[in-house]
């Protein structure tokens, strides 16, 4: 185990504010780390004490079902506390500033914050004036590190390896941080990306961290190992990216005709909320035999689990070299 | 006048680097103030010899100037006095040099209205720091739909006529107020940006906007809006001046316009020679600008402006934000720069980078801009007030919270390592500001 001990402590980062940066080795420890979680999971006693003691505060500025849910259990399951906060309900209401919240949660001493937040920035932004260590539930279109780790850890069970993999993210790249993330994470280990959307969802510049831009399916999907969908934030358009579902469905949906081009045993992956009929044609989204969806879910609780606990032996250093 | 002899203060001010950009003059001299005019000046001065009562101030070799002109500066007062007031911007102003400061209307009230723009006159005045001009607001309230008076404005005072940081989009109102300025021969400056193409931007268009997943505003929302204005400017015959120019694209069409014949001109200001997008980093709220910090290439392109005269002026573009405005995630922040206190050493660098003569970049601070506003300023002659700075272009200093005046402290420059300061600042021949050491 000296070994692994070792590796551990190779990630030495306070927070884990974003995918971009990280070195290669930092994403094989966290996602290493995420493995043996994956086995825990599974069993009938899924709970562990590492974090007794520990205070974790899920601070979402956005409303959010799943990934809050997700850190909720993997805080649970390593045995510390959890306490959620939808702030859009409450005190930002008030005039509190963003600040102004993390300082008063500050002042309670937790040890993790998982902060969600609709500016890109924000999170960051925030972990400065705090003392804990924050994980960045999603920025604006920015971030969302930990789903990144999620659809890596699925897609390197699955294929065993990222490196040489071809995959295509399909759809609403533009209001993105998943598509971001993964962009970072997937060029760090070595996989090559490609990106199909409209014009309208294509962020300008965006060829410069490395992917390569398709405005046609068929032509992107061709022999891609990954088919990654991005669910359509509608919410967060201002103005018409393209004229009607039905248009869109049409060209940048996936359906069996145009997942034709990708390999046979291509994967179909979406962060999900899914809409059906929308992004993915729902049959598709229900075939076990290649959509990993229901996986990535699982696999969100592993990496939030490992990223609890690699945060708070690093606290547990800093917190040791005090004494 | 009650007030004679020895209440009159005669200041002679000697072995002076005499720098006048209106006259090409450079050389080692000196300069007789009386009371608040220049009465004399040159390097006969220098001769040793006592003026009849005069205090004599020996430069030390230092460079004496025209106190410089600020053509586009926002004050606060009325309105926002927590991020500045005419005071504090005063203070700044004089401490860097600046003694002539032309005032944005966006206020509240809004200088739409002779009555605030004598207020503002007149509160500056009785402070006796940096002059300050007004401009008066293109439209009532500023809001884009209706002219406001013009001409009474002018005759009260305004020198030239903006909504300020905001566009005058609407192309029928543009069209109307050149025409109508046209009349007086008043001058519209416009702040060039396409409002429906930078709507939800936040920083300039482009990799680093992507990558920290920023809404982007597009260079083209000014390209477009400067080739509109030349369009309207040939069909009304009125005369443009655009403010901030930012991109190369829009330079150029200046200077096709320039060169046409047509009556354009334009200014940039320091972050938009001095800094690009990169500057935005991990969301610095201090380098959000509007317009944006752009591409390395249109600095680049803007220091070409500036070396080929298309662009006519750097003005400081001071934009006080109090804490609460900056700090918050990056889209939510408030855009703008302190600038009054940077615009000299930054100006400088283009001096210092060798794109220029000390004297043309003096020009583009003092001169330039008095003459193209119609201003009795920036120029060392007999007669005139005597707004003078004494400047030393190689003092190394470093933009901090606690070395700016202004009440506000949101420097773009804050950090940066700058050279040339003023060493005194003297309006109607009062010194006004002296540095320390």
């Amino acid at each position: 185990m000296n070994t692994n001990e070792q590796t551990y402590l190779c990630y030495h980062r306070r927070h884990l504010l974003g995918i971009e940066g990280l070195t290669p080795e930092e994403i094989t420890i966290l996602l290493n780390r995420s493995e043996t979680h994956v086995q825990q999971n599974r069993q009938a006693n899924k709970k562990k004490s590492v974090l007794n003691g520990r205070t974790i505060i899920n601070l979402f500025f956005e409303d959010s079902t799943r990934t809050r849910t997700s850190f909720e259990l993997a805080g649970k399951r390593l045995g510390g506390d959890v306490i959620n906060m939808s702030v859009s309900t409450s005190s930002v209401k008030k005039g509190e500033t963003l600040i102004d919240t993390a300082m008063t949660l500050n002042a309670m001493h937790p040890d993790v914050l998982v902060v969600r937040h609709p500016q890109s920035g924000a999170v960051s932004l925030l972990s400065e004036k705090v003392n804990c260590a924050v994980i960045n539930g999603g920025d604006g279109a920015h971030e969302h590190p930990t789903q990144a780790l999620l659809d890596a850890l699925t897609i390197r069970r699955r294929l065993g390896h990222l490196s040489g993999l071809v995959i295509a993210i399909c759809g609403d790249v533009l209001h993105s941080r998943v598509a971001r993330s993964n962009i970072h994470l997937l060029n760090t280990m070595g996989a090559r990306v490609r990106l199909i959307a409209p014009v309208t969802l294509i962020p300008s510049g965006i060829e410069h961290l490395g992917v390569e831009v398709f405005h046609n399916m068929d032509e992107g999907l061709k022999d891609v190992d990954i088919v990654m969908m991005l669910r359509l934030q509608r919410e967060r358009m201002q103005g018409n990216f393209f004229p009607s579902i039905r248009e869109y469905f049409n060209f940048f949906g996936l359906d069996e005709a145009k997942l034709a081009n990708a390999k046979d045993n291509a994967l179909i992956m979406h962060p999900g909320p899914m809409n059906r009929g929308v992004e993915i044609d729902s049959d598709l989204a229900d075939d076990f035999g290649r959509s990993v969806i229901r996986e990535q879910v699982e696999m969100g609780v592993a990496v939030r689990m490992a990223c609890l606990e690699i945060l708070t032996e690093n606290l547990d250093q800093s917190e040791g070299s005090n004494l | 006048m009650a007030t004679t002899n020895n209440s009159t203060l005669h200041t002679l001010y000697i072995n002076a680097r005499l720098i006048d950009p209106a006259t090409g003059r450079d050389e080692i001299g000196g300069i007789l103030c009386d009371g608040k005019v220049i009465s004399d000046i040159g390097p006969h001065l220098n001769d040793g010899k006592p003026r009849a009562n005069s205090q004599i101030i020996n430069c030390k070799g230092h460079c004496l100037v025209p106190g410089l002109v600020d053509m586009r500066a926002h004050l606060g007062e009325p309105g926002e006095e927590h991020k500045e007031t005419l005071e504090t911007a005063g203070r700044s102003a004089v401490a860097g040099g600046v003694t002539t400061i032309v005032c944005l209307p966006n206020t509240e009230p809004a200088i739409d209205d002779m009555s605030v723009l004598e207020f503002v006159a007149r509160r500056a005045r009785k402070l006796g720091l940096s002059k300050v001009y007004p401009y008066g607001a293109v439209s009532k309230k500023l809001e884009g739909k209706e002219i406001a008076e013009l001409g009474m404005l002018s005759e009260a005072g305004a020198v030239a006529f903006t909504d300020g940081f905001k566009t005058i989009s609407d192309i029928q109102l543009m069209l109307r107020a050149l025409s109508y300025a046209k009349t007086f021969d008043l001058l519209i400056v416009q702040h060039p940006e396409n409002c429906g193409l930078s709507k939800n931007g936040v920083m300039n268009s482009g990799e680093t906007a992507t990558r920290l997943g920023l809404g982007g505003i597009p260079r083209y929302a000014e390209i477009i809006m400067v080739e509109r204005d030349i369009r309207l400017v040939e069909m009304s015959g009125g005369k443009i001046h655009f403010a901030h120019l930012s991109t190369s694209d829009a330079i150029d069409c200046v200077r096709k316009a320039k060169a046409r014949g047509l009556p354009v001109t334009c200014d940039t200001a320091p972050p938009y020679f001095a800094l690009n997008e990169l500057a935005v980093g991990d969301y610095r709220t201090f380098a959000k600008l509007s317009p944006p910090l752009r591409k390395e290439e249109d600095r680049q392109a803007v220091i070409e402006g500036l070396k080929d005269g298309t662009i006519d002026v750097i003005a400081s573009d001071h934009t006080p934000q109090d804490e609460e405005s900056k700090r918050l995630p990056f889209s939510e922040a408030a855009a703008g720069g302190v600038g009054l206190e940077t615009l000299l050493p930054i100006t400088l660098e283009l001096y210092h980078n060798g794109h220029m003569k000390l004297i043309e970049a003096l020009n583009l601070i003092t001169h330039r801009p008095a003459q193209l506003l119609g201003l009795k300023a920036g120029k060392l002659e007999i007669g005139r007030r005597a707004d003078i700075t004494i400047l030393d272009p190689e003092r190394g200093w470093k933009v901090e919270d606690k070395t700016l005046k202004s009440k506000s402290k949101n420097s773009p420059f804050d950090g940066r390592p700058v050279q040339g300061c003023a060493i005194q600042t003297i309006v109607d021949g009062r010194l006004v500001f002296q540095a320390e050491g």
